[in-house]
């Protein structure tokens, strides 16, 4: 094409159709070619206008927040199902394991859902009554949590140990980092021996009611 | 895929198809809607593949996305299916920016799992369970509740498969339902401002659960509302009801529509609604307004009191459980559902955007004239409509609000004001019953879009931009020198302007060849704007903020969440502590456990999310401007299809 043989002959700043149409003059200093991507967050020649303040706004900003906690504790948030551990843990009866079984948590009406869709629904627990119908609806922590919530404080009787008990209708996880704060207050005067972390100290300080339990098997042998 | 829209010869554009002749200039007029949805998905193919902006390139890069096919055609492909009416909402053609920030929603509200099922079903159109499992690798049964989780909340739509009534059943997500989301604060907070705080919880209920049955909102209403009071009071059923039914009839709310008969071959012959035709199979999913019964309620009386909710009181619970079990089942309104109508909210707010347009750009009395043109019209407008049904000034002026005595003349002088006044808020339509005005929805909105796009380019970048765009909204098409000359700015920093525009897509070129070679030196260059792909290009802009908003959010959140969960179980201890009546300085001790500069960093932390969250509610504003004027556009356009007149 003519057009291109022309532009072929020019010199530093050769373009494929006539630059002063578009009005870049003759010798003119352009910017520098840029030959990367634009940067990640360039810098702004133009602050941008404060937000909208106002109780409409934070009225709002508070509705917002406020719909997003409350859904997270509805049962359309999905969680995914957590795996079987091996071993029955200790911390399951404290901890609340999310769901981990094939139920949906609330009860939506199968006659507006193809059937393929339908799950069992999950019981919701009732303590007193006795679960006749679908026991395997029901995971197992979460019903130990349930029940153990009154028998916790019998737990807590029998064993001789040095916690102290405080009655709230908090949720286990609470409860059992409450008594653990309540228990490091307690013996302050401890904290440096324990803090170092080694084996010796420990068994120098010999104070029978935190070692009860750990070395009731080897009466027998030498304590170091 | 960057040299393939470059097909033929740089420099000419005979490889598009030549409809125009030489007095139509520019591209034909189906082209034009398109360019402004290529810059983010040309952006993002640019950025990945690190291509050199020189300042030629900028020139030619301008030049051929202002006339290259929509690279959407490659998402749209998709979402071509049989069930689906092209004119739906699902058959939106959803870009990469609003994908993500469908998927960012879903993942706030509803969790990880939910996520990626409405995600994977967004990207790739209508499908059956089985693919759905596979293809995301979901165990089938979190993938039957995350269905049921969305379709229980609208976003997900089912319908018999491709290959007729025997198929598996196919589901399909909906962009647009998943967006509304970010508006829901709008939504609560418009219902609390017209029906005060029952309206505000019963329609904060709704759109928390998707739908419900009118009983079930009456009664957790009624519980929420007895809680908050004081002791010994609790809140009657009938207040509520009462608050139901004004939501009702002004459209705020209605009924689900019903669904068709789904499952085996066998059932198919009777459709559920009266209006499909005799083959249910290939009709697009009804919708709400297509029943009849939609605003029509329930007859059940709900009698009672709000219950008050005791925490330590399992046992009462449980009894008061079974007595609302049994109650609810004697309503009589089971398989009646309600949900949020959106387009009744989104008119409320249109109205509102106009009356503060008018306020602000002439006065108080003028803007309480224009709202009650609006509200007479309110029942007879469709939802579609360019402007109001013609109302005269006898019937305004016996509408007008008592507080406002005007006389009749001022009346007359204010409407000739408004009629003249440039932005063309509201027209006369003819001379009878004193006047007959009109208020001009669609150019209303076109103005108020146009005022946003100005505002953005002032913002961005400067005010002699500003007015560099304005000059070409108003001109249309303007060579280089012509918009040094009347923008009286000086020819270096006006090209400089131009060019950063060009570089933004905010302007484009438009080339008006003199000779059939188009060759470049007997070719008149032009700059131009266009309003309605520009409009595009921000709103898809926004999308990518919001997205970016949240995803800054929950970086913030997840950087600090040690010291979030840190103070969540303090201030548990504290409440618990308070509740069993401790001392205060146990209070204090525990108080202290948080140090004075987590403090400080919790206080920060607060701070940046407030005013992360806040910037989402504002820019959903501007979204809903955009949106209105887009969607507005293209009802006009159809319009103009059906009825014979020249598109475009």
């Amino acid at each position: 094409m003519a057009g291109l043989g022309r532009g072929r002959g020019r010199g530093k700043g050769y373009m494929s159709f006539s630059i002063e149409a578009v009005g870049i003059g003759k010798g003119e200093n352009l910017p520098p070619s840029i030959l990367q991507p634009t940067p990640l967050f360039p810098p702004m020649e133009h602050k941008p206008v404060p937000l909208v303040m106002g109780e409409e706004a934070e009225y709002m900003l508070a509705l917002k927040q406020e719909f997003r906690g409350n859904m997270k504790t509805l049962p359309f948030y999905v969680r995914q199902a957590v795996s079987k551990k091996d071993v029955e843990r200790y911390s399951d009866k404290y901890q609340n394991s999310e769901p981990s079984d094939n139920t949906i948590e609330w009860n939506p009406d199968w006659k507006r859902l193809p059937k393929e869709l339908r799950i069992r629904v999950k019981k919701p627990l009732k303590e007193n009554t006795s679960l006749s119908v679908d026991t395997s609806v029901d995971p197992k922590p979460s019903k130990k949590t349930r029940v153990d919530k009154e028998e916790i404080i019998h737990k807590l009787e029998t064993l001789e140990k040095k916690e102290e008990e405080v009655t709230s209708d908090e949720e286990e996880g609470e409860k059992k980092k409450q008594e653990e704060e309540q228990q490091d207050g307690e013996e302050e005067y401890d904290e440096e021996e324990f803090e170092e972390e080694t084996d010796y100290i420990m068994s120098y300080f010999d104070n029978g009611e935190e070692f009860g339990g750990d070395s009731d098997d080897n009466m027998d042998e030498a304590i170091y | 895929m960057t040299e393939e829209p470059m097909r033929g010869n740089r420099r000419s554009f005979r490889h598009l198809p030549q409809n125009s002749t030489n007095s139509d200039v520019g591209p034909p007029a189906y082209q034009r809607g398109w360019s402004a949805n290529i810059p983010s998905c040309n952006a993002q193919l640019f950025g990945k593949i690190n291509l050199p902006v020189s300042a030629e390139i900028r020139c030619v890069v301008a030049l051929a996305i202002t006339c290259v096919w929509d690279s959407e055609v490659v998402l749209r492909g998709f979402s071509r299916n049989s069930f689906h009416d092209l004119k739906g909402c699902f058959a939106k053609h959803m870009t990469a920016q609003e994908v993500r920030l469908c998927g960012l929603l879903l993942q706030e509200h509803f969790g990880e799992v939910v996520e990626r099922i409405g995600t994977h079903l967004l990207r790739g159109g209508a499908q059956n369970l089985r693919t759905i499992a596979n293809e995301t690798n979901t165990p089938l049964d979190l993938v039957k509740k995350s269905l049921c989780v969305l379709v229980q909340h609208g976003a997900c739509e089912f319908g018999s498969g491709r290959r007729g009534p025997g198929s598996p059943v196919e589901y399909r997500a909906s962009c647009e339902r998943v967006l509304r989301v970010l508006r829901y604060p709008r939504y609560i907070y418009t219902a609390k401002t017209l029906y005060g705080d029952t309206g505000e919880l019963i329609v904060e209920e709704v759109l928390q659960r998707g739908h419900m049955t009118m009983s079930n909102t009456v009664k957790t209403v009624a519980d929420r509302l007895t809680h908050n009071m004081e002791e010994g009071r609790s809140m009657e059923y009938s207040e509520v009801v009462s608050a139901f039914s004004k939501l009702v009839e002004t459209h705020f709310l209605q009924r689900c529509p019903p669904v068709a008969e789904m499952g085996t071959a066998a059932t198919s012959t009777t459709p559920a609604t009266p209006s499909t035709p005799a083959a249910p199979a290939s009709t697009s999913p009804p919708t709400a307004e297509s029943n009849p019964d939609c605003y029509k309620l329930p007859h059940v009386t709900l009698i009672g009191r709000g219950k008050r909710r005791r925490s330590s009181d399992d046992s009462e619970e449980q009894r008061g459980g079974k007595k609302a079990k049994m109650d609810s089942e004697s309503c009589g309104d089971e398989g009646i559902y309600w949900l949020v109508n959106f387009e009744r909210f989104h008119q409320h707010f249109r109205d509102q955007a106009i009356i503060s347009a008018v306020a602000s750009k002439l006065d108080q009395t003028s803007s309480e004239i224009v709202r009650t043109m609006l509200r007479m019209s309110e029942v007879t407008t469709t939802q579609t409509a360019a402007y109001t049904q013609p109302l005269s000034a006898n019937e305004i002026f016996r509408s007008l609000p008592p507080n406002y005595s005007i006389s009749r003349p001022i009346l007359d002088q204010y409407l000739s004001l408004l009629v003249d006044d440039p932005m063309e808020f509201v027209g006369k339509s003819g001379d009878s019953g004193g006047g007959m005005y009109v208020v001009n929805l669609q150019r209303a909105l076109a103005n108020l879009a146009r005022a946003t796009l100005e505002s953005v380019v002032q913002e961005r970048f400067g005010s002699r931009s500003a007015r560099i765009f304005r000059l070409l909204l108003r001109k249309r098409h303007l060579e280089q020198k012509q918009v040094e000359d009347f923008a009286m700015i000086p020819a270096k920093e006006a090209k400089d302007m131009l060019y950063t525009l060009l570089s933004e897509n905010l302007v484009q070129l438009q080339e008006i060849p003199k000779t059939p070679d188009h060759a470049p030196s007997r070719t008149f260059y032009l700059y131009t704007v266009n309003q309605l792909p520009t409009a595009r290009l921000l709103l898809q802009h926004c999308y990518k903020t919001v997205a970016n908003l949240i995803e800054r959010r929950l970086f913030e959140t997840k950087e600090n969440k040690r010291l979030l969960e840190k103070s969540q179980r303090i201030e548990a201890i504290l409440a618990s502590l308070q509740a069993s009546g401790a001392e205060p300085e146990q209070l204090t001790e525990v108080e202290e456990m948080i140090t004075a500069p987590e403090r400080q960093q919790l206080e920060a932390l607060r701070h940046h999310i407030n005013k992360l969250d806040s910037t989402e509610n504002q820019v959903d504003e501007t979204v809903f401007l955009l949106e209105s004027y887009i969607f507005s556009t293209k009802t006009k356009r159809e319009r103009g299809r059906e009825g014979g007149e020249p598109g475009g």
